[in-house]
């Protein structure tokens, strides 16, 4: 009890300290974790011990991961993915697998071992590519969809190759074991291979059949009960429960996770399910790069640091090559395919199972697989690094060529009366209302998902960092009447606004605040007009709500503009004490008095019958009313 | 972030009532090259007080206080507005709704307004002949601005001779220079001031 608090002690205090600092440093978190991991492996402060058994539970994350990634995948959605799955993804494995084996013959191995190799290593990281993609915004959209179906068919390639790589053995060690980590599991692995065949696609007809008919009653019945945690158990034991039929028969947990989260999409307790499982799957895979980061042989780079570099190097740049290719092959645009590639260049966490499978087997040497184990957890920690490197590569191809999509319109067509910086969910709105009252804008964004989907559309949209002076410039801000920052980040505004405000000061800014403070800020560094971007839907939901509560529409409009107008009047008042903090909290304490004295005076100032407001005849009607009996009494 | 800093100018120390408040409603003023040129005209005399309803109340949410503040600080009313459907732009009928109400401007109470002026300026687009009993209008202007003059009389204001330009979108721009330049000097001699009191209407 007491090792096992330390530990978690030791892990979850690398976690909180390392990965909020990778973050910051713009990192990303998978890279935070790694870090983390190598700090207190047993090659460094080897604050925990060995790795192997918590690897084994933090490879669960990877099965919840799958689970996850198979809920929010319908059915039909599959079937559509199967040109990415089957062609991108099988090209992928074979096309990559031949190509290192190749620069492994060349290197001298024997052919088997060398097929082996290339093999063990097509394998990506399902956990740090779709983490990472998470990061950069990528996984919805044509690059998550084509990473995920490569990885898809990556985890269904595993079965085969369990089969396959005992075939390879050069002999030496024989067939000693059956393999230690991942076939070890499989209780039908004496049977005749028909019989584990038939295994096989009972477990999976088993998982269809339960998460249709069984699941959904049992979660009825739990429902019912309405006890949060054991509905959080329930959810765990599915995906418990599938990963070790799924061992049981041979098959990868992960994917039986995936096939079962797939059944479950459709069902009514999606969402619960999501949430409920969701921060298992955070920790547990922290956890698991955390791992990874530790087994990661501190000695052994010491020993051959050369080799390991030439190893991970060569690793990552014949997968970039190889599936780029592929990629364009298969119709990407350029900037996808790099991302792809670039996302998939890493070895995968298969191959530390399958690297310890073939020295079982006798197909690779002990020495060798050490190697390449570490040079497996490099290459995957060497991910974010290779992402943040391809952004700097895809940023520079803009800088070099300002209008990336010329086909598409681009900074020439007539020059714009508005700069967007920002096209998404606040810059859309925005940019649609200009465009429909005849402005001509250009739009700058920095996510190329949102891109090509715009153009598409045939938008006038362009890649970029609009924080970055060059390129606001090239988008034409010297002629521009307008900028208007609609960024998701709410230090980039503030930077945007200040850059925008010194370069070009005759330039109207307009910027979206995140909420009053940030929007002080703004209009302090330069912003001519700020728009909380909650704000006004937030009024309009109210002026809903009344409605529904049961006033006259117009009498709700009426008072939500009321607000409006209170809520500015304070916004300006409060504007000048904006910096002295004292001043401000004590004010806006104030402006809460304020308010609630407000919206007293309004709530009965509109109620019918009481004295004075709008269309309020109390008054008139009594004055009336006595005119009335002064002349009967004439 | 203020609505009312875009459309309206304000003099600078309130006081006691002094001074023309120029009341205008347009709903599209960019269309009405008239009343941009009579406005234009006119707030640019000093002691006027210029309101845009149009452009401070987009939405129709009129600030009953600050209006009613409005009318206290200032002698003369003037409502400068097109004649729509023989009454008032939508706006300004929203605003004498809103502001002028019982126990303010009118009733036992309001007595806010006793003693002002009320001042009509009011473009048309048919000409003056349409405004006549045997005129396709067939009623006279006078007639057709009754609702407002009972309203000030129920308020005890000073009813002022209506100030109106017929068939304002035909005239050519020297016209328009002219009306202008006569609706100029007849707000400038409703200001109480020495220097315009000796000047009599052209």
């Amino acid at each position: 009890m007491e090792n096992f608090l330390t530990q978690t002690l030791v892990y979850l205090g690398a976690a909180v300290v390392s990965v909020p600092i990778a973050k910051r440093l713009g990192l990303g978190s998978v890279l935070g974790y790694l870090i983390a991991g190598v700090v207190i492996g047993p090659f460094a402060l080897s604050l925990v011990g060995d790795q192997a058994d918590v690897m084994k539970f933090a490879e669960f994350g990877v099965v919840i991961l799958l689970f996850l990634i198979g809920l929010e995948v319908q059915p039909s959605m599959l079937w559509d993915m199967r040109k990415a799955i089957f062609g991108l993804g099988g090209a992928q494995v074979l096309g990559t697998a031949l190509a290192i084996a190749a620069a492994a013959l060349a290197l001298g191995l024997p052919w088997q071992t060398a097929l082996a190799v290339g093999l063990v290593l097509a394998m990506s990281s399902t956990a740090i590519v779709l983490q990472t993609l998470d990061e950069k915004g990528l996984r919805q959209g044509p690059v998550g969809r084509a990473a995920f179906g490569v990885l898809l068919l990556q985890d269904l390639a595993v079965i085969p190759m369990f089969a396959l790589l005992p075939l390879l053995a050069t002999g030496a060690a024989g067939h000693a074991a059956d393999g230690g980590g991942h076939g070890g599991g499989s209780l039908v692995a004496h049977l005749p291979i028909w019989a584990q065949t038939l295994s096989v696609f009972a477990a999976v007809a088993g998982v269809i059949g339960g998460g249709r008919y069984l699941v959904q009653p049992l979660f009825r019945f739990i429902a019912k009960a309405r006890l949060r945690e054991i509905f959080v158990a329930a959810a765990l034991l599915i995906v418990v429960a599938v990963a070790s039929l799924m061992q049981i028969v041979g098959l990868s947990p992960a994917l039986g996770a995936f096939l079962a989260g797939v059944v479950l999409a459709e069902s009514e307790f999606r969402r619960e399910l999501e949430s409920d499982i969701e921060p298992f799957r955070g920790l547990l895979l922290g956890l698991f790069f955390i791992t990874v980061g530790a087994g990661v042989d501190l000695p052994l780079v010491a020993r051959q640091p050369l080799q390991l570099l030439g190893v991970v190097i060569g690793l990552m740049v014949l997968k970039f090559i190889v599936m780029y290719g592929i990629a364009r092959l298969f119709g990407a645009p350029r900037r996808g395919a790099m991302a792809v590639a670039t996302a998939l260049a890493q070895g995968g966490e298969f191959a530390f199972v399958l690297l310890s499978f073939t020295v079982g087997a006798g197909v690779i040497g002990a020495q060798l697989a050490a190697l390449l184990t570490a040079a497996v957890a490099v290459s995957m920690a060497l991910t974010p690094v290779a992402m943040i490197l391809y952004e700097r590569v895809a940023a520079l191809m803009d800088a070099a060529i300002p209008d990336v999509v010329p086909d598409t319109g681009d900074f020439d067509e007539g020059e714009p009366d508005i700069i967007i910086a920002g096209f998404g969910r606040f810059g859309q709105i925005t940019g649609r209302l200009l465009q429909a009252s005849g402005f001509k804008s250009t739009v700058l964004d920095s996510d190329i998902e949102q891109i090509e989907l715009l153009q598409r559309f045939g938008r006038r949209v362009h890649y970029g960092d609009a924080t970055r002076l060059d390129l606001l410039r090239a988008a034409g801000a010297e002629r521009a009447r307008m900028l208007i920052v609609a960024l998701d980040d709410r230090e980039k505004t503030v930077e945007l606004v200040e850059t925008a405000r010194k370069a070009f000061p005759d330039l109207v800014i307009l910027a979206r605040a995140w909420d009053r403070r940030h929007a002080y800020d703004l209009l302090a560094n330069g912003a001519d007009a700020v728009e909380r971007e909650t704000f006004e839907s937030a009024l309009a939901l109210g002026t809903t709500a009344l409605q529904k509560l049961g006033y006259r529409a117009h009498r709700a409009h009426r008072a939500a503009a009321f607000f409006r107008r209170h809520d500015r009047r304070v916004f300006e008042e409060l504007r000048p004490m904006w910096g002295q903090e004292e001043a401000y909290i004590l004010a806006s304490r104030d402006a809460a008095k304020t308010m609630d004295r407000l919206l007293d005076a309004d709530l009965h100032r509109m109620r019918p019958g009481d004295a004075g407001g709008a269309w309020d005849t109390a008054s008139l009607d009594e004055e009336l009313r006595e005119r009335a009996e002064r002349e009967g009494a004439e | 972030m203020t609505d009312a800093s875009t459309g309206s100018v304000t003099p600078a120390t309130p006081r006691a009532a002094s001074g023309v408040l120029l009341v205008l409603a347009h709903p599209a003023l960019e269309r009405s090259r008239a009343n941009r040129a009579l406005a234009k005209a006119a707030k640019a005399l000093s002691g006027v007080t210029f309101k845009d309803l149009y452009e401070i109340y987009p939405d129709f949410a009129v600030d009953i206080e600050a209006e009613q503040a409005a009318l206290l600080a200032h002698d003369v009313i003037a409502l400068q507005f097109p004649l729509y459907w023989y009454s008032t732009p939508a706006l300004m009928k929203e605003w004498l709704d809103l502001v002028w109400l019982h126990g303010f401007a009118y009733g036992e109470d309001g007595v806010a307004l006793k003693g002002k002026k009320l001042f009509v300026a009011c473009s048309t687009g048919a000409s003056a002949k349409a405004y006549h009993m045997h005129g396709y209008n067939r009623f006279s202007m006078d007639e057709f601005l009754r609702p407002l003059e009972q309203t000030a009389h129920l308020c005890g204001m000073e009813w002022e001779t209506p100030f109106v330009v017929h068939g304002a979108s035909v005239k050519d721009d020297a016209a328009l220079k002219a009306e202008a330049e006569r609706y100029k000097a007849r707000v400038a001699s409703l200001l109480p001031a020495p220097r315009v009191s000796g000047k009599a209407e052209a």
